[in-house]
């Protein structure tokens, strides 16, 4: 058994919400300069360019790559072997939601009654949290900070399980079509097939931690993801939405059998500041 | 091409779709809660906290700027949001607008009608883009934190005109000029659930 206590995952939760809002990924990074060699558009060119030197500029000053610092989505892969001591492990991380936000001067984004007063939480309280039992004696801690806009155009539909591979594709191209210049593209999008529809857009936003571009390991998913991100980049809406080649970087699919009259399908959307850090303790 | 804020009216002529363009001078800051806030004051026939006649709103709400700081990091949000506040501030003299994503046809209408220009600036590039604000000041709505009016000082501030007084749209040009191929009218996708009407 292992102890881990409560305060150092407040510790790790508050830096990692700090550096995935001024550090762009690598593979981000490598994935944007990729499309700038291959997109046709000139303005989507522009674009493209002023992301990459946005990264660079937020990375040596460490200013938030985007002012929309995000909701703070926290995955928690816990070892079985762990024990938390010295505190609750939620309030340790939305603890460290709180100190990130406030040390690294992080834009706190999160509203109470959402439907009604929509009161500002001042501290960008609470984070949402996705916590899981795993095998071992680890705790792996990942943040993502999650933007609004792409947010806001993601989907989750109940497709008929006849609809198939081509329903998916469907789905997924009208959601994409649909959001325009509004989701930030070029997109990394999270496609969540399976499960039941909790389980599905949960699929679909983990699907986002994968290194961009990496394709699935099952050969038939990865053609899925191909064929879905080729029709996605033939809609034309370009880096944000001013035409062009690149509307998407990477197309990435999890897939859970599902209940024989089911075929749930999440689509969520991610803005090209794909912002996410981890750490293992 | 490098432009003033307040835009002079002779020039508005000249920003056409797709031109990109460098703005220098004065812009304000406002988001929906600010938008609400101001259409509400001019219902009750009081005066907004600025004068809009000729001047430039960009729709950003700023991330906290530390101590050295003029201001935090400082996008463009998604303009949809504000469409529906749009026609009566730019009836009531306001003549440009900075934002991200493509507006509603009433929205286009209006910039005719008006003779406004809606500019676009690359969203995601906070800290790019906060790099060309050299002052900046809450001049209203305080108590809404991050949404509240700011008069900002920009020098070459990178933006690229999304409509015009002409009627054309930069989304839909730029759209049609690299779609590979027409999709075909195929059957409507049938769903078990699917939601008609999304927010934004």
């Amino acid at each position: 058994m292992k102890e881990i206590k409560a305060t150092e995952i407040t510790k790790t939760v508050s830096q990692l919400c700090q550096q995935a809002n001024f550090e762009l990924g690598e593979d981000v990074l490598a994935a944007l300069k990729q499309a700038q060699k291959t997109e046709r558009s000139p303005l989507g060119r522009e674009t493209l360019s002023q992301l990459i030197e946005n990264a660079r500029i937020a990375r040596e000053e460490k200013l938030p790559l985007c002012q929309d610092c995000g909701t703070a989505v926290v995955f928690l892969e816990i070892g079985q072997e762990v024990h938390i001591s010295g505190g609750d492990l939620y309030k340790a991380a939305e603890e460290g939601v709180r100190q990130g936000y406030a040390q690294g001067y992080l834009r706190k984004a999160m509203v109470s009654r959402p439907f009604s007063d929509r009161i500002n939480t001042k501290d960008n309280t609470p984070p949402v949290v996705h916590a899981e039992i795993v095998p071992g004696d680890k705790l792996k801690i990942m943040v993502m900070p999650k933007g609004g806009g792409a947010e806001n155009m993601s989907r989750m539909a109940m497709l008929l399980p006849n609809q198939g591979s081509q329903g998916i594709i469907e789905l997924v191209v009208k959601t994409v079509d649909e959001a325009g210049g509004n989701a930030c593209p070029p997109l990394i999008i999270g496609l969540g097939i399976g499960g039941t529809a909790e389980k599905a857009m949960l699929l679909a936003k983990k699907a986002l931690l994968r290194k961009v571009g990496q394709p699935n390991s099952d050969p038939e998913i990865a053609r899925l993801e191909k064929e879905v991100l080729a029709k996605v980049n033939a809609l034309g809406i370009g880096p944000m939405g001013l035409g062009g080649t690149t509307t998407a970087l990477a197309v990435h699919a999890l897939v859970l059998p599902a209940h024989i009259v089911s075929l749930p399908v999440a689509v969520n959307l991610q803005c090209h500041s794909a912002r996410h850090k981890e750490a293992i303790l | 091409m490098k432009i003033t804020s307040p835009i002079e009216t002779k020039l508005i002529e000249k920003l056409t779709v797709g031109t990109q363009v460098t703005i220098s001078g004065v812009i304000y800051t406002m988001r929906d809660a600010a938008h609400h806030r101001i259409i509400q004051a001019l219902d009750r026939g009081e005066k907004p906290p600025f004068a809009l006649e000729s001047q430039t709103l960009y729709y950003m709400g700023p991330s906290p700027a530390k101590p050295e700081q003029v201001i935090g990091s400082a996008g463009p949000t998604t303009s949809l949001r504000m469409d529906i506040y749009t026609p009566r501030l730019l009836a009531a003299g306001v003549r440009a607008m900075i934002g991200k994503g493509s507006r509603t046809p009433e929205v286009r209408e209006a910039i005719k009608k008006h003779k406004a220009v809606y500019l676009v600036a690359t969203g995601g590039a906070g800290a790019l883009l906060a790099k060309t604000i050299k002052q900046a000041e809450v001049i209203a709505y305080d108590d809404l934190g991050a949404e509240a009016v700011m008069r900002l000082t920009v020098e070459d501030f990178p933006a690229i005109v999304a409509n015009d007084i002409y009627g054309a749209d930069l989304f839909e040009q730029g759209k049609a000029k690299y779609q590979k191929k027409k999709r075909r009218g195929k059957t409507p996708l049938r769903f078990i659930s699917f939601p008609t009407r999304r927010p934004f």
